[in-house]
């Protein structure tokens, strides 16, 4: 048996050497730094979601509709009549979420220990991309189950490409493929959703592990490990990343599956968070639901939509500040002008400006997911006062703070007090 | 390759000239895919005017109607109703309807051929959601100052009943009127006196 996987195997290496290779490459031979920690775990489990979302994904296109007269009626009969249905599509919705936990808990990494910074600027660009992308395919698999949500969520996304000046009209009715949201912008949803998207992702997500296994992965510690090579050209802070990592990730994947499973089981619409109650409701054309939010993990974006008051009778600056508080991201490498990348070896200005920014991201997801009137108005009048709800103004407050985080970047990391950093590793 | 003189110019100039047409053929196969994406002439021919009888509107009731799959509603204004439009004025952003869509007809202080009818669309002219009407009654949700009118789900837009929007929340202009016929007891919209079937 086993001469005859080795024959098998020897029969293939001697025509498509390739293989072994590239599991060289980026595996055996891969050299990771030995002192990951924690917050390592979320590149290889977006990578697992990534499958998990296909896999569920195909299995749910075998009984969904994409026709807007039975689109919800068959998201239905898959929860109530299909076998393991529910199963399947609870994992499709839990895994969305679970998606974006994970790229954002990624994101986090980065800024943590500077992995944006030279020369991995390319990793974290392609890395920015993936992060659009994923939001597009998830506003477009969220049109799918034709909600109450599904419908207006479209609605407003849709109307935001509207607002854009002198094309915007057109843009919007392009994109619809109708007057209003309707069945012909629910079927192509539909192709975007399955084929598109998920191609353009996995090929970002080739593209952003290729540039990092050139450059080498970032640490902790924010040290090239590439500097200190033994005399077999191995990085001497490095370890293979096959069997190290996949074994380490692996215990990763499990205490990820537990918590996965446990929100499937038991609370796979998360109080509303991952599946919003109004949308088991059938959309409605004239009739928008009574509280309406978006989805989590765009309620930042939303807050500061919401913040910005018209100007010049357009309500286009509330949508360019929602594009560029996403698009400032690309130019993070070049905003952060610390000669070092770690926070370990970071001032006090740069802990202080991540701190509040990771404050100001939660109360402006927190906010987006409220009514402007839930912290009650101010009991006074003032020119000023264009609103009188404390949530608004709240919410404008962190939108400052927001943009100062990037927009004074080069400012505060320059004059940053930073520590020295080691030469090697610290374990 | 650094011997920059061994260029062979003529194919170079073949080269680029090839991939100039193979550019502008690629653009030009991209157009009838980005084209198969507008609105079919199914969904173009959809639209005609609809009819609605008046008299099954009470003094105070709004009816939401389907016109061209948006909502219209039809409000059945009393004089309290016409009265809270001028307690409403001050906070306005444009409440002449200077830089808002409506007939001239309904150019007004009330936005209304008839002040009794207010004809509007229910799209918040911010990001398209429809609102919600909130009367007068409603100040303990909406705030001590309110006056009634309608409040938009999405992003928190105000507008008064005849659809004008207060400061202070991300609608730029007040909520579109779209053209319609009026007489004693039958409103048409989307039907103009002036101009059939603007």
């Amino acid at each position: 048996m086993g001469t005859m996987v080795s024959r098998l195997w020897g029969w293939i290496d001697a025509r498509m050497p390739t293989l072994a290779e590239q599991f060289k490459i980026h595996a055996s031979e891969y050299y990771a730094p030995k002192n990951f920690n924690f917050w390592y775990f979320f590149g290889s489990l977006a990578l697992m979601v990534l499958v998990v979302q296909i896999v569920s994904g195909i299995f749910l296109t075998m009984n969904y509709k994409p026709d807007a007269a039975l689109a919800f009626g068959s998201v239905e009969y898959i929860m109530r009549d299909v076998p393991a249905g529910w199963f399947i599509r609870y994992v499709h919705s839990t895994g969305a979420s679970a998606f974006f936990i994970v790229v954002y808990l990624h994101m986090f990494r980065g800024l943590l220990y500077g992995s944006y910074k030279e020369p991995r600027e390319l990793v974290w660009i392609f890395g920015v991309l993936i992060y659009l992308t994923l939001m597009g395919e998830a506003f477009f698999g969220y049109l799918l189950p034709w909600g109450q949500m599904s419908y207006w969520g479209a609605q407003v996304i849709v109307n935001l490409f509207g607002t854009v000046p002198f094309i915007g009209p057109d843009l919007a009715l392009w994109i619809r493929g109708d007057y209003v949201v309707s069945d012909a912008t629910l079927n192509r949803f539909f192709a975007l959703h399955v084929i598109a998207f998920p191609l353009v992702l996995l090929g970002l997500v080739v593209a952003h592990l290729l540039a990092l296994h050139d450059v080498g992965s970032n640490n902790p510690d924010g040290v090239e490990i590439k500097k200190h090579k033994g005399p077999d050209g191995r990085p001497l802070d490095g370890i293979a990343f096959h069997p190290y990592y996949t074994v380490k990730d692996l215990v990763g994947v499990v205490v990820f599956l537990v918590i996965f499973c446990a929100v499937l089981f038991f609370v796979p619409e998360m109080g509303g968070y991952f599946l919003e109650a109004n949308n088991f409701i059938p959309a409605d054309p004239l009739k928008t639901p009574e509280h309406i939010a978006p989805v989590w993990y765009f309620t930042p974006y939303y807050s500061i939509l919401r913040a910005v008051p018209p100007l010049f009778a357009s309500q286009f600056p509330g949508v360019v500040a929602m594009g560029v508080a996403v698009m400032i991201l690309f130019f993070l490498p070049w905003l952060d002008r610390s000669p070092v990348k770690s926070i370990r070896y970071r001032g006090a200005y740069y802990k202080t400006a991540l701190a509040v920014f990771i404050a100001v991201f939660f109360v402006l997801g927190y906010l987006g997911v409220k009514p402007t009137t839930v912290w009650g108005q101010f009991g006074f009048d003032a020119f000023f006062l264009d609103t009188k709800d404390r949530a608004t103004w709240v919410a404008r407050l962190c939108t400052i703070l927001y943009f100062a985080f990037f927009f004074l970047m080069p400012w505060y990391t320059a004059r940053d007090a930073v520590k020295p950093v080691p030469e090697r590793v610290t374990v | 390759m650094s011997d920059q003189e061994k260029v062979d110019k003529t194919r170079r100039n073949l080269v680029v000239a090839t991939s100039v047409v193979g550019g502008a053929a690629t653009v030009g196969v991209a157009l009838p895919f980005a084209a198969s994406m507008l609105p079919s002439e199914k969904a173009k021919a959809a639209g005609a005017p609809v009819e609605v009888d008046l008299t099954r509107i009470a003094a105070g009731e709004l009816a939401v109607i389907e016109w061209r799959g948006k909502p219209v509603w039809v409000i059945h204004r009393t004089k309290e109703m016409l009265e809270s439009l001028k307690a409403a004025t001050p906070r306005l952003v444009d409440p002449e309807s200077k830089s808002s869509k409506q007939p001239d007809y309904a150019k007004n202080d009330v936005r209304s051929e008839n002040p009794e009818w207010m004809v509007m669309e229910g799209v918040c002219t911010h990001l398209g959601c429809s609102p919600q009407l909130r009367p007068a009654e409603a100040k303990a949700e909406m705030g001590a100052d309110w006056v009634g009118g309608f409040y938009c789900p999405c992003h928190g837009s105000k507008f008064d009943l005849a659809g004008r929007v207060f400061r202070g929340a991300p609608a730029p202009t007040n909520l579109v009127v779209p053209p319609y016929t009026l007489s004693e007891t039958k409103l048409v919209i989307g039907e103009d006196k002036e101009k059939k079937g603007a």
